[in-house]
């Protein structure tokens, strides 16, 4: 049996969780999963400032706090903290702590590669609207394939005490440690499957150890103390979900229900780059407190191609806020919004989108949300989105002003200043031939 | 008699590009079948209103007591390109959860 545990959900996510996981109790692998698909983008843009940037900053600095620990108990980490630059991140980590044996798991950006799939054939059609990338081919910022889990694995039998990769499947960081260490063989699915489903329920943190969930979230204990969770996998490919004992959090069968269907399209057909795994054979049971025994995972052949993230400039946007007050709150909201649309339009500024919301009212529950009533407070947001960036500059001086003339009582302005315009960055999903992907695993020394 | 959502189901809900997807999940195994007959994609299209573009596509996993349920154009957009607040859909499932459906006495 191997202890797998996952100490951050995305990049931003809890300081401590990772420290704690390995200081208070036994683990055998710590998994980093840093990358959200947004994240690609903005690694990007850092590494265009400069070259020795683009991945997760947050991760050497980590490995500097736990190299004694992981030294003196054999804990290895496998993360994709590398992003776009796998080998910086490896330098910096080493710097900081001398001695880790670190391996680096390349071939996953393809950035430089567009032409050369286009020439050969591969449409990279978007795979949700069907749209040819032509659209946006100018204006790419990234492109990174989704890597599975064997050259992850193929570098832990190297003897890598940190493997550092950059875009991989999230799932694939929990299943390279049992490939590694169980030897699972390329086409044992149902194998492959329980891998990838416990690296799918942990790949959120905390979030399968009772935090965002509503299932008693009153009683949920400690959550300020929340332990992150670990998938104990054995095998045979049953494997059990738990938390530290004496850590905050809770560990159920409903609460990993919620995770497990967390971000899935079909439960039938969980997608990965290593197999296809069906989650409606998995038979979940309580085996203690907080202690959920998985079994019954079923996997078929893995996709022939695999997924491509690629990102693209798509413009620019911003968001300004204004607080109204009862009485007639949300009225005063839509009046205010009214002005600023009509100011908008006379002054000739372009934009492909312009979207209002009233927090305190409907702004998250749209329709589900009862008619609009005299709330004591509400806040005016309007948000505009387009590709010319003085319009979106210009649009960031119309919401100070309705304090004087729009109607009374706005207030909430004056915090952080005007809006601030962001670049916005598009997501294209699309699906390359797998041999197309050739990745590299490079133990550093 | 009718009663919400929330009596019978917990859900959990967030993104996939400009999809949100919501897991339904039955309290009791027994209610499972309540949930197949009363949530249907027609009528978690039909809450949302103007607010989905649709399609609405509904999954089951009756292992897990539970429905998956994916709302295509939900989210202005998805990702940095949304101006919605709430640009993953972190909130949708708990929306469902006024649903009125029939439960059984």
């Amino acid at each position: 049996m191997i202890r797998v545990a996952n100490g951050q959900g995305f990049w931003g996510d809890w300081l401590e969780a990772p420290a704690r996981l390995v200081e208070q109790g036994p683990i055998d692998y710590l998994t980093l999963d840093y990358l959200a698909e947004v994240t690609m983008a903005v690694l990007e843009k850092q590494r265009q400032r400069n070259p020795e940037l683009g991945y997760a900053a947050d991760f050497p600095p980590l490995m500097e706090r736990l190299a004694p620990e992981m030294r003196q108990r054999s804990i290895r980490v496998v993360t994709n903290a590398g992003g776009l630059n796998p080998r910086a991140c490896a330098r910096e980590v080493l710097r900081r702590a001398p001695g880790l044996k670190i391996a680096i798991v390349e071939g996953d950006d393809v950035t430089a590669r567009i032409g050369e799939f286009l020439t050969k054939g591969h449409p990279l059609n978007n795979i949700d609207t069907g749209e040819p990338i032509g659209q946006i081919r100018d204006r790419i910022l990234s492109a990174n394939a989704y890597l599975g889990a064997f050259p992850l694995a193929q570098a832990l039998t190297a003897g890598a005490g940190v493997v550092i990769s950059g875009r991989c499947a999230d799932s694939a960081l929990v299943l390279a440690p049992s490939i590694h260490a169980f030897g699972w063989s390329a086409d044992a699915w149902d194998l492959l499957a329980a891998g990838a489903t416990a690296g799918h329920v942990v790949e959120c943190g905390a979030q399968t150890t009772g935090g965002n969930s509503q299932v008693d979230w009153r009683e949920i204990p400690d959550l300020d103390e929340i332990g992150y969770p670990i998938a104990e996998i054995d095998a045979g490919g049953t494997f059990a979900i738990t938390k530290h004992a004496g850590t905050g959090g809770r560990v159920t069968t409903e609460i990993v229900k919620e995770q497990l269907l967390y971000e899935i399209g079909d439960p039938r057909s969980y997608l990965t780059p290593d197999v296809i795994a069906d989650f409606t054979g998995l038979d979940l049971a309580d085996e203690g407190p907080d202690r959920v025994r998985i079994t019954g995972a079923r996997g078929r052949e893995r996709p022939p191609r695999l997924k491509l993230s690629i990102n693209y400039r798509a413009g620019w946007k911003a968001t300004g806020t204004l607080v109204y007050t009862a009485p007639d709150a949300i009225q005063k909201a839509q009046a205010a919004d009214g002005i600023v649309r009509r100011r908008i339009e006379k002054l000739g500024l372009r934009f492909d989108e312009i979207y209002t919301e009233y927090l305190g009212w409907n702004a998250c529950h749209g329709g589900a949300a009862p008619a609009a009533c005299d709330v004591p407070e509400v806040q005016l947001r309007i948000g505009v989105r387009g590709c010319v960036r003085s319009d979106v500059d210009r649009f960031t001086r119309e919401m100070a002003p309705l304090v004087l003339s729009g109607p009374p009582g706005a207030t909430g302005y004056g915090g952080e200043g005007r809006p601030k315009v962001r670049e916005v960055i598009g997501n294209w999903a699309a699906l390359l031939p797998r041999e197309e992907i050739r990745p590299h695993v490079e133990v550093l020394s | 008699m009718k009663a919400p959502l929330s009596r019978i189901a917990h859900t959990r809900s967030g993104d996939k590009g400009d999809m949100v997807n919501i897991g339904v999940i039955a309290w009791r195994a027994a209610d499972y079948r309540i949930l197949v007959r009363e949530v249907t994609a027609r009528r978690v299209f039909e809450f949302f209103g103007d607010r989905v573009a649709g399609p609405v596509e509904r999954f089951e996993a009756p292992n897990l007591g539970a429905l998956n349920f994916l709302l295509h154009g939900a989210l202005g957009g998805g990702g940095t390109v949304s101006l919605h607040i709430d640009s993953q859909g972190k909130t949708f499932g708990a929306a469902l959860l006024r649903m009125e459906i029939e439960i059984d006495e």
